[in-house]
């Protein structure tokens, strides 16, 4: 993407992210059983939604890299780029969902199958960015970052399917229900989709600006290097001046 | 050479290591012991409540001191570049992983044999099912032996390894403590046909855990 498609991009996606707010805040109304907690819920599906998004993203680029025929190092910055993403998202998710269980649910933490694997979804890519930060360049990381990156993403369906048997062989007894799926308003439904629409944005701006960042910190040493050499033989061989 | 063949060779090389060295059971084993105290402290032991915690204990004990049975096993490879001789002794990829998954397996039995020991003495528990508990011991040993000596290679060589193994294992882990303490749960007190979805269910963690392990360790010892 040029500059300019960035910043008209970025701009479009601020704009949108402050409709949101407007429509998620005053004008959507309260919801009848759970009041005004439910408008984190504008934030929480959206974050959600991201995670897993971003997650994938970092698999695909991970394999990607390692398939020798479309080996190339933008494959591993975006994965490390889009896995960092990711966690922000999966941070935020796990907070405003417990910010929301609070008053709905009447606790912080419920030992939930999607939550459980949440949990654990952001403590596997935590360690994949530890990993990441143990070089510096994409060629000492090489595979087994890629290779760490899709053992996390093929575990993470195996961890749900147990944490989830864990909760169906032992009820503990509380009442989740979630209920998601009950008529949602129109006001509701349009804020909802607009959200998810902008933070899909905000998340494209970020990783690309985080992928940009990466690619000029890759690059640095190289070009530090070679503008050292450059200036020494300007130094020892001053050039004749130019003569018209 | 076959590919057994190799393994056994990694294996018992690093087996014997271990019988000279004397660090598996000199610190491992007792640290294991050591959290099961510590988690009698933790858990006031006048309520009863160790006896129905104790599958839960067992395995967390387990897991943690097999964290240092992981690091442990790649620590003896970073002196004299060892490691180096290692790629380029020409053994398979799948071979070293399979003889240096089996060499922490044996050490983590003979942890889990004196923490069962530990947790009938100290926590009072009655072992039922002998059946039961041998097979989830076993599914449940390779998946960590296997998991483990995958972030082991991926951790190797890098100045962070010993508190990264940690962070990149335990998260990965979950379905194993999982399984395996429901499975003891249902073998020692609850109803014992339920611990069986359980058992298959860690076996199917082993045999994913060892064919991810032997498709990439080869590629990752090559890169560490």
């Amino acid at each position: 993407m040029s500059r300019n498609a960035r910043r008209v991009f970025g701009g479009v996606t601020l704009v949108l992210l402050a409709i949101t707010a407007v429509l998620a805040l005053w004008v959507s109304p309260a919801d009848k059983e759970q009041g005004d907690a439910m408008r984190l819920l504008y934030l929480h599906v959206p974050t959600a939604w991201l995670a897993y998004l971003a997650f994938f993203v970092t698999a695909l680029a991970s394999a990607l890299w390692l398939w020798p025929r479309t080996r190339s190092t933008t494959w591993d910055l975006l994965a490390g780029a889009s896995a960092e993403v990711g966690v922000l998202f999966t941070g935020l998710m796990l907070m405003l969902g417990s910010l929301w269980g609070r008053p709905i649910w009447g606790t912080w933490w419920e030992w939930d199958a999607r939550l459980t694997t949440t949990a654990v979804l952001f403590f596997l890519y935590l360690g994949y960015l530890a990993l990441r930060r143990t070089a510096d360049t994409s060629e000492q990381r090489g595979k087994r970052c890629a290779i760490a990156a899709l053992i996390a993403f093929a575990d993470v369906p195996i961890v749900h399917f147990s944490v989830n048997w864990w909760q169906t062989l032992h009820q503990t007894g509380t009442v989740f229900n979630p209920k998601l799926d009950v008529q949602i308003h129109g006001t509701m439904a349009v804020t909802l989709l607009l959200s998810v629409l902008s933070f899909t944005m905000l998340y494209v701006c970020l990783t690309l600006s985080r992928l940009r960042l990466a690619e000029l910190e890759e690059g640095r040493e190289q070009r530090e290097l070679e503008l050292a050499i450059a200036e020494r033989i300007a130094a020892e061989h001053p050039e004749p001046a130019v003569t018209v | 050479m076959s590919i057994l063949r190799e393994a056994r060779l990694v294996a018992a090389k690093d087996l014997r290591i271990e019988r000279r060295s004397r660090v598996a059971l000199q610190q491992i084993v007792p640290f294991g012991v050591i959290v099961l105290v510590l988690f009698a402290f933790a858990i006031d032991p006048d309520r009863g409540l160790l006896p129905r915690l104790a599958p839960g204990l067992f395995w967390a004990a387990l897991l943690l001191a097999s964290i240092l049975a992981v690091n442990r096993s790649f620590a003896v490879e970073e002196a004299n570049g060892a490691r180096d001789g290692l790629r380029l002794s020409g053994l398979d990829g799948a071979a070293i992983f399979l003889g240096k998954a089996a060499a922490i397996a044996a050490e983590l039995a003979l942890l889990e044999l004196v923490l069962g020991v530990g947790v009938i003495v100290l926590y009072d528990v009655t072992p039922r099912n002998a059946l039961v508990l041998f097979l989830t011991a076993v599914a449940a040993t390779i998946a960590l032996a296997a998991t483990g000596t995958v972030y082991g290679i991926v951790a190797a060589g890098l100045r962070v390894r010993e508190t990264l193994v940690p962070l990149l294992v335990l998260p990965a882990v979950t379905p194993v403590m999982l399984g395996a303490t429901r499975a003891f749960e249902s073998a020692l007190g609850g109803v014992p046909s339920e611990a069986w979805p359980w058992v298959q269910l860690l076996g199917a963690c082993a045999v994913l855990s060892v064919i991810v392990g032997v498709l990439a360790f080869g590629p990752l010892l090559e890169e560490s």
